[in-house]
């Protein structure tokens, strides 16, 4: 017992003397790196390309630590309203709750588009008689008043055979189900209940693959990860039939089923130099890392004119 | 016959351990080398390591057992041996019982007030710690009061009878005699802390941080974040870093049960 007691208390000892000094916020030593701490946080959709970012951005700057928190977009916002944060990643615009929260504690910023995500509408392999939906159709399958209603593939189109459709999408906490819902139905957060809703995309991907009468939607990311799986659906965008690819997403002929990505900078923060090199560096390599982990980069002429308004931004804010 | 249903009834949650295990195993063993404890997380899954999510989980624990084990053996003490059963003694110990059922993540909610804005640590290390010292600090009383209340009275009387002081006997007799009660419990709630979530994320522990903690002010990631950024993630290798993280986690928690069960049966044979 006193053996014990004794190694407690060394190790609260040796843990106190291991107390770090007081960190000055930026040192710009003589070799021109920048020193300090960023504080990202905000959506895990965008998180994979922040990480890419960070840890690409780590070989050029590797003394300026840049931390990177989940709590979602919304939570993200909370924080960075708050002036916890330096750099809020989001997958929806800011909301003016936020907007207001924001104001109430000065906190100024400006949001900055990083990449695209498409929503991929997916069947079985086995399944050979769709080949493209309609919003309207998709609408009618998934707005609130389907459910209990809308249970068979004939009664979207009469062609289509007299069998049950089996539905499959993310859980109501995700800000895919949520821009889904708001670009399909109109309304976000708005849709039947009545279909097997999972938060672990891996799951949707198991039970459209497994279903022949299923059918389900989600980032693009896990369709690419899992082509052979299943079969990628058009959507009619009112002119055209449509599927997500790199190009479509891209020139914005996917519609509505595509939503841009960002990232918000505190306007304070931008006085600090690791800041503005970061996020400069995030703008220069954000088109090749977002590729990298999934996602679709911006045309490269978006990427020009955040990159200058974002350096307007860093003038007017000296 | 109720013999087998009761067998029965012990090989399902057996087997569906063993089958939990297995799978794991499979998915992940081959991913588990050096590089990978002391890899930074990275966007490739091959490149990627746990190095500053598990040195996240060992200062956790650390700090933890620091803050936890104290307060609680204490708090242990004191409710069995001095306390007068009154009506404060009695409330106090509703308390304690109900707290051991509040859910974690209000644990988390109440750390992300009181000790990351009100007392201004930050989403820190330190901060993470005190919460799950919170959250645990109810398992730990009551272990110290059960491990307490099994010794034998006829080793405290006869302390008394030798003209011990109530501390003296609290100290070189109860102590030592129930030490092996007292250590088990804490170590089976500190390897529920290990693997809370709920509450550290709420607490603010990030899920990138690209250095080891260095004080206990500082931000940190844990293990279960880890993994459970790494499924979210469409890439086969991520589910792969997972499962081999996962089996770390695993070994961390065998690991100190193991422990525990040792010093119970160290102790209990002391004392026959």
């Amino acid at each position: 017992m006193k053996k014990i007691v004794t190694i407690i208390v060394l190790a609260f000892i040796v843990m106190a003397c291991g107390n770090k000094k007081d960190q000055k916020e930026t040192v710009q030593n003589d070799s021109g790196k920048l020193e300090g701490t960023i504080k990202v946080d905000g959506s895990s959709t965008v998180y994979p390309i922040t990480e890419a970012v960070a840890e690409e951005f780590r070989n050029v700057q590797p003394n300026i630590k840049v931390t990177i928190g989940v709590s979602g977009t919304g939570g993200g916002f909370q924080k960075f309203s708050r002036g916890e944060t330096n750099i809020s990643d989001a997958s929806r615009p800011i909301k003016d709750k936020e907007i207001a929260a924001c104001k109430e504690n000065n906190i100024n910023y400006i949001q900055l588009e990083v990449a695209y995500d498409g929503l991929a509408v997916l069947v079985n392999p086995e399944n050979t008689w769709v080949d493209s939906f309609t919003v309207e159709e998709l609408k009618k399958i998934w707005e609130p008043d389907a459910q209990g209603k809308i249970m068979k593939w004939n009664q979207i189109r009469p062609e289509w055979p007299n069998e049950e459709i089996h539905l499959f999408g993310p859980g109501v906490a995700s800000g895919t189900y949520d821009y889904f819902t708001e670009a399909i139905v109109g309304k976000s957060g708005s849709s039947r209940g009545d279909y097997t809703a999972s938060e672990d995309d891996h799951i949707l991907v198991q039970g459209i693959a497994g279903d022949k009468y299923g059918l389900g939607f989600f980032g693009l990311a896990y369709y690419v990860e899992n082509k052979d799986k299943l079969t990628l659906i058009g959507v009619n965008n009112g002119a055209e039939v449509v599927k997500p690819t790199l190009e479509t997403v891209s020139n914005g002929t996917y519609a509505p089923l595509s939503r841009p990505l960002f990232i918000y900078v505190n306007s304070t923060s931008v006085k600090q130099p690791e800041v503005v090199a970061f996020v400069h560096y995030y703008l220069e390599n954000a088109g090749k890392l977002s590729k990298d982990v999934g996602y679709i980069p911006l045309p490269e002429n978006l990427y020009k004119k955040s990159k200058e308004d974002f350096h307007a931004f860093v003038e007017s804010n000296k | 016959m109720f013999k087998f249903w009761g067998i029965f009834c012990t090989l399902i949650g057996v087997v569906l351990l063993v089958i939990f295990i297995g799978n794991i195993i499979i998915d992940g063993i081959s991913r588990i080398n050096w590089d990978f404890i002391i890899d930074l997380p990275s966007r490739k899954p091959e490149n990627s390591g746990i190095y500053t999510a598990l040195m996240g989980s060992i200062w956790i624990l650390l700090l933890t057992t620091v803050i936890a084990f104290p307060v609680g053996v204490a708090a242990g003490i004191y409710l069995e041996e001095y306390s007068k059963k009154n009506k404060l003694s009695g409330l106090l110990e509703i308390n304690i019982s109900n707290l051991a059922g509040v859910p974690s993540i209000i644990y988390g909610l109440l750390g992300l007030e009181v000790f990351v804005r009100i007392m201004g640590l930050g989403p820190s290390v330190l901060a993470g710690s005190l919460t799950l010292s919170l959250l645990i600090l109810p398992i730990v009383i009551v272990a110290t009061r059960e491990a307490i209340k099994a010794v034998p009275s006829s080793i405290k009387d006869a302390s008394y009878a030798l003209g011990a002081s109530k501390w003296q006997t609290i100290w070189h007799q109860i102590l030592p005699a129930s030490g092996g009660g007292i250590l088990t419990g804490v170590i089976l709630a500190l390897s529920r802390a290990v693997g809370e979530t709920a509450p550290l994320i709420v607490v603010g522990a990030l899920a990138y941080v690209p250095f080891a903690p260095q004080g206990p002010l500082d931000e940190f990631s844990v293990l279960p974040i880890q993994i459970f950024n790494w499924i979210s993630r469409p890439q086969a290798g991520f589910i792969e870093n997972a499962a081999a993280a996962i089996i770390i986690l695993l070994g961390i928690t065998f690991i100190m049960n193991g422990v525990a069960v040792y010093f119970r049966n160290k102790w209990q044979k002391k004392w026959k």
